[in-house]
């Protein structure tokens, strides 16, 4: 149900170390936020697009997710050009579209998706405790990293738990409709989902202590950081940050 | 409705991730211990929930669970629903770094406001009880809707339509998370009763 299908690769990117991957992800999201031009923010998504290549992604997978992370952009492309005031570039009977508003649903769509590529090639490449850890030697706060890698590890228990209180409502005939039955029986579904992940809170927590836990992660993979990682980062910034330069401060590069 | 990366301006990404750290690092500071570990299981079972269709007429929209989560949790629904938008990022690609901070303000600062409004109700007969239960779900929804159209509409004059458009959107998601909060805080009031019990 939650497979991370890109994490499995052995290409370039695999290969560089998470907490490089992850900073490079960091620095260049926000780069490639900031752009307003949308011939910068073109071939932003470009570049991040032939990062993503060369991670190898498996193309049924990519193709499903940037069609859903596309959801938002297209609600964008259906409000924004028919109702942003501005002079009209095509018009059919009531409907006026604005070249201003085009503009703007053509910048939002080349950024959303830069960024989209960038984070597929960078984060998606590396299981989930595995950023867990690089976050923590990234200095995030380590309570906030035992959520997430807690969080992490028991979603397939309790995604389980859920599939199996479903399945056992739906043995028993019901389908749901727009009905207070209906909605009562989900409740109990969600409400039992809730109450077992308490227990199971309760029970991994005795668990723990017992096994003498103090609250700190005895990581058994420590990472190990070589020459190319550093230079891997230092390439994919520097071209971030001229690119948001350049963006901003067209002047300084005679352009 | 998570925004996408991509579309708000950068001074109001920023100060959404501003904010929603320093909230994050005060609900961190009130978890310990065995709150920690509950609190981890309550995100992944909030995340599995939120992936519950429930049909409304035609169609069916999917749960968002932010005020169930807030009355249950507390201030803790900061760290936790960025647990979860962290997760729902490198799982699914859904809403994304940068935005992750207005995300997480958006659905969590209702969340906040539900546990002071309406917890407090929970606690008292069942009568008291529902009606909390309904409008802590139901206006916490209201709540990242308003949120998330003001971050529209404070990024460029052009969104303003689909800001409104937006709020629209979520009146029918409102009335079913009401519901389904309703209905869920009286199936825990009888099951687990220490959930909901004050502190």
């Amino acid at each position: 149900m939650f497979d991370e299908v890109f994490a499995d690769g052995h290409t370039l990117i695999h290969r560089v170390d998470p907490r490089f991957r992850l900073a490079a992800l960091i620095l260049g999201a926000a780069c490639l936020a900031v752009l307003q031009r949308a011939e910068c923010a073109a071939a932003g998504l470009m570049g991040s697009a032939a990062l993503l290549a060369l991670s190898r992604p498996p193309l049924g997978p990519l193709f499903r997710r940037v069609l859903a992370v596309n959801g938002f952009i297209a609600f964008v492309w259906i409000t924004v050009p028919a109702t942003m005031p501005g002079e009209p570039v095509i018009s059919c009977g009531l409907l006026s579209f604005s070249r201003q508003g085009v503009e703007l649903a053509v910048l939002v769509t080349l950024k959303s998706n830069a960024i989209l590529c960038l984070c597929l090639a960078l984060a998606a490449t590396m299981p989930s405790p595995t950023l867990g850890s690089a976050l923590h030697s990234l200095r995030c706060p380590s309570k906030l990293v035992f959520l997430f890698l807690f969080t992490c590890r028991y979603i397939h228990v309790i995604a389980h738990e859920q599939r199996r209180l479903s399945t056992a409502a739906r043995l028993r005939g019901f389908a749901p409709r727009t009905s207070l039955h209906s909605y009562r029986t989900l409740s109990r579904i969600l409400g039992m989902v809730l109450a077992r992940s308490h227990d199971h809170a309760i029970r991994i927590h005795e668990a723990m202590i017992l096994r003498g836990f103090d609250g700190s992660f005895q990581s058994v993979a420590a990472f190990h950081a070589a020459r190319a990682d550093g230079l891997f980062l230092a390439v994919t910034s520097a071209a971030l940050i001229s690119l948001a330069l350049l963006d901003r401060f067209p002047e300084v590069f005679g352009v | 409705m998570h925004l996408s990366e991509g579309v708000l301006s950068p001074p109001i990404l920023a100060a959404g991730a501003a904010l929603a750290a320093a909230c994050t690092a005060a609900g961190l500071r009130r978890l310990d211990g065995e709150r920690l570990m509950s609190a981890a299981m309550l995100s992944a079972a909030f995340f599995v929930g939120s992936l519950i269709h429930v049909p409304i007429g035609p169609g069916n929209v999917h749960l968002i669970l932010n005020g169930l989560l807030g009355m249950i949790l507390g201030w803790a629904a900061f760290p936790c629903m960025l647990t979860a938008l962290m997760l729902q990022a490198v799982l699914f690609q859904y809403g994304g770094i940068t935005v992750l901070g207005v995300n997480t303000v958006t659905m969590a600062f209702p969340a906040v406001m539900a546990w002071y409004l309406f917890r407090p109700l929970l606690g008292k007969g069942p009568a008291a009880r529902a009606l909390g239960a309904f409008l802590g779900g139901a206006l916490a929804v209201a709540g990242a809707g308003l949120i998330t159209a003001l971050c529209l509409a404070g990024t460029d004059e052009g969104f303003l339509r689909s800001a409104q458009l937006l709020l629209l959107a979520h009146i029918p998601v409102m009335i079913v998370e009401g519901l389904i909060s309703m209905l869920t805080v009286s199936f825990l009031a009888r099951v687990r009763p220490e959930l909901l019990a004050p502190r």
